[in-house]
């Protein structure tokens, strides 16, 4: 295999990488604008020997996916607002039981069926808070077909890694568009397994972690016979419902398996920002206009540049933080009524530089010219 | 040899949780002797759970064992099969888990005819929450939540399951424990979706606001109150009035999920897709 | 000498009483403390029906071949 020159839809390069990075399991519900990611594995899954199934609800979906990891096997499954919803439920067990999988959310307008067929960032803080409890995630936003390619790889990898849900938070605009893109070749892509069991099953406990937090994840039916549960457990996985120490212990652990990997699940790119007055942070579709304002603005001799993230969560405030005292200000473009600019408002608040939200949310993306008008407001 | 519950339990987790004289602990133990009738490794065998008090089943047994979300557990375990399909998936619910808020999974599950043994335990009650009334609870009886009685109609589950496509289905109670060890048996020989209800005692949530003070005054009243299905073919309606059926509803073939969708891959491999 | 062993685990008995009740042969009863007890081992006959209604698996009777036949 060499690397390979495409022209892919955002939702198919998405199924591709997953395939290409051992996903082998999909469950599914069918939901505009994510229902070609379904199309798609089911059509290629039963060729590389895996499992597409269409379950009755989101909510089957999102357990028949566990389950599927459960048996020792990377699962995916993808949807849209509504869906999102009713995958919260399964998602915060996988999140409490250390379950890996994927989860697609190609947002759409909302709120509730809101407007199935156009974009939106409405669930920036559904995929951070969606779930009850206080368990820590991680979002991946793709703003190009590549980084969506790039980005599945990298969801997949993190969740067998770190044994936790992670989810792809793409957009409408970016899950549709079609783009040329150069895939690079399969054999340079890092794939990541999940650890296997070091001692054998008289001195094993499920949830024992290692030194990075993470316990190895055994596969059922080869000797090693536990318990899991989604209530407060112990190392052995049984239930120990009104231990304080125990549960101290766990929920502390869930979120430093995340803290102590940082800046490696922290992805950004900073784009034009040595010599930047004004900052403009933006994610997703936005990211796109964000790219065609700087180089608008910058054309006109204004000295702008774009931090754009690829993680929102955990969000990256030490890239916001590094430029509080360099840049007049931050503009925050989203298409919703300001939800990550609280987030880059909390790394800024000792900071010199002050925070603009752009917000937009009929359905329509905002343009290039809007975030350099949001610009010269600032000079 | 004799089989005996205690070879099979994880003495570490003994005693259990459950009430005084709960039916809980006899449906499992019809369920743990089976398994070992049939002849299955600890190894090979995998009891997935839900939430409530069936859902407390699997953490004290020496199998491999996970609890999941309320109601979802046969869709947990539709997954697991799909990618395990050489283990042996036997899936504990209850009333509320597997009726209530899992119906649907329920139906679907039986629709695929996926090779799944389910043995829902039906005490009539939510009895973890502390005794409200469940969509299996018999009008008229008194809950927490239904304190003047209910006033909502109860369903057969196992025609719910027939009529959904189960290919075996039978009912038992923990008084017909024998009965209930045989219908499980064959229900794991079976290959594709099958579904064993349990009728069982709930005494503290259900028996002390239903006129049944003691365990021993309900596995009478399951004693009384079932007629086997063989039996049941020569009675009249007047003689079965206010009875309910046990012993086996439905024992056929048909072709099974993951075998189907195994040739699927092998097509896919071979042929490619349309 | 009787033909089977009836053991009882008193810690894990919680004193429901079923095992009494539904004895064929009146082998079982209370104990002081409320748990059950072998009281008439001699008329036991091995049907098992105390261990296998047993809701704590506390009782188990041994030398009994009904359980084979069960299957």
């Amino acid at each position: 295999m060499k690397r390979q020159v495409k022209l892919l839809q955002g939702n198919e390069a998405c199924a591709m990488a997953a395939v290409a990075a051992g996903v082998r399991f999909f469950a599914g519900y069918p939901i505009t604008p994510a229902t070609e990611i379904a199309e798609i594995l089911a059509q290629e899954l039963p060729k590389v020997g895996g499992t597409f199934i269409q379950m009755e609800d989101e909510i089957a979906s999102m357990a028949a996916v566990i389950g599927a990891s459960i048996g020792g096997v990377k699962g995916l499954t993808a949807t849209s607002g509504p869906g999102f919803t009713l995958k919260q439920e399964n998602l915060g067990y996988a999140a409490m039981v250390q379950v890996p999988c994927v989860i697609v959310n190609v947002q759409r307008g909302g709120p509730s069926t809101g407007m199935p067929t156009l974009p939106a960032q409405m669930d920036v803080m559904q995929a951070r808070w969606g779930t009850h409890g206080d368990h820590p995630i991680i979002v991946l936003c793709p703003s190009t077909v590549y980084e969506y390619y790039m980005l599945t790889i990298k969801a997949v990898n993190f969740s067998e890694m770190l044994r936790m849900p992670v989810i792809i938070l793409s957009d409408a605009v970016v899950g549709h568009l079609r783009e040329k893109v150069v895939l690079p070749d399969i054999s340079e892509i890092e794939i990541v397994e999940r650890k296997k069991a070091t001692v054998p099953p008289e001195e094993f406990l499920p949830f024992k972690p290692d030194a990075d937090d993470v316990p190895p994840f055994v596969s059922y039916g080869k000797g090693y016979r536990y318990h899991m549960t989604s209530n407060n457990y112990d190392e052995g996985g049984y239930p120990a419902t009104n231990n304080h120490q125990v549960a101290d212990k766990l929920l502390r652990r869930l979120h430093n398996k995340i803290e102590k990997r940082r800046g490696e699940i922290v992805m950004t790119e900073e784009i034009m920002m040595d010599d930047a007055e004004v900052a403009i942070f933006a994610y997703g579709c936005t990211a796109r206009s964000a790219y065609s304002a700087v180089e608008t603005a910058r054309a006109q001799g204004l000295k702008v540049g774009l931090i754009k993230a690829l993680t929102l969560w955990p969000f990256p405030r030490e890239v916001v933080e590094k430029y509080g005292d360099k840049v007049q200000a931050v503009i925050v473009p989203e298409m919703n009524m300001g939800q990550l600019v609280g987030e880059v408002e909390r790394a800024l608040k000792d900071k010199k530089a002050g925070v603009r939200p752009l917000n937009r949310f009929d359905g329509k993306m905002i343009t290039p010219e809007q975030i350099v008008s949001a610009v010269k407001e600032v000079k | 040899m004799a089989v005996h519950v205690q070879d099979y339990l994880r003495m570490h987790k003994m005693p259990h949780i459950w009430c005084p004289g709960c039916g809980t602990g006899i449906a499992l133990g019809a369920v743990v002797r089976a398994i070992h009738n049939v002849g299955y490794s600890r190894d090979e065998v995998i009891v997935i759970t839900g939430i409530g008090c069936s859902a407390r089943t699997n953490a004290i047994i020496d199998f491999n064992t996970f609890q999941t979300t309320h109601g979802r557990a046969l869709s947990f375990a539709t997954g697991f099969k799909l990618t395990r399909p050489e283990m042996k998936v036997v899936v504990i619910t209850g009333d509320g888990d597997g009726a209530g808020i899992g119906g649907n999974h329920l139906i679907h599950t039986c629709r695929r005819n996926i090779d799944i043994t389910t043995i829902l335990i039906n005490n009539s009650i939510y009895g973890m929450t502390g005794g409200q009334y469940s969509p299996l609870t018999p009008r008229g009886s008194y809950a927490t939540t239904a304190p003047y009685g209910t006033v909502e109609p109860s369903f057969d589950i196992c025609k719910l399951a027939e009529g959904a496509g189960a290919t075996y289905v039978g009912r038992a109670t923990a008084y017909h424990v024998t009965l209930l060890e045989q219908l499980v048996t064959k229900a794991l020989k079976h290959e594709g979706f099958s579904l064993v209800e349990a009728i069982t005692q709930c005494p503290i949530g259900y028996g002390r606001r239903n006129k049944m003070k003691s365990p021993t005054e309900m596995l009478k009243w399951q004693r009384e109150h079932a007629v086997n299905v063989k039996a049941a073919a020569g009675m009249s309606p007047e003689q079965l009035e206010g009875k309910f059926l046990i012993g086996e509803f439905v024992n056929k073939t048909a072709p099974e999920y993951t075998k189907l969708y195994q040739k699927l891959i092998e097509d896919a491999q071979s042929k490619g897709a349309k | 000498m009787a033909k089977y062993i009836i053991e009882v685990r008193k810690n894990w008995c919680k004193s429901c009483g079923i095992c009494i009740d539904f004895c064929p042969k009146g082998v079982l009863g209370f104990d002081t403390e409320g748990k059950a007890a072998v009281l008439d081992l001699e008329s036991c006959t091995g049907c098992m029906m105390c261990e296998y209604r047993c809701p704590d698996y506390a009782i188990k009777v041994e030398g009994s071949e009904s359980n084979e036949a069960a299957s």
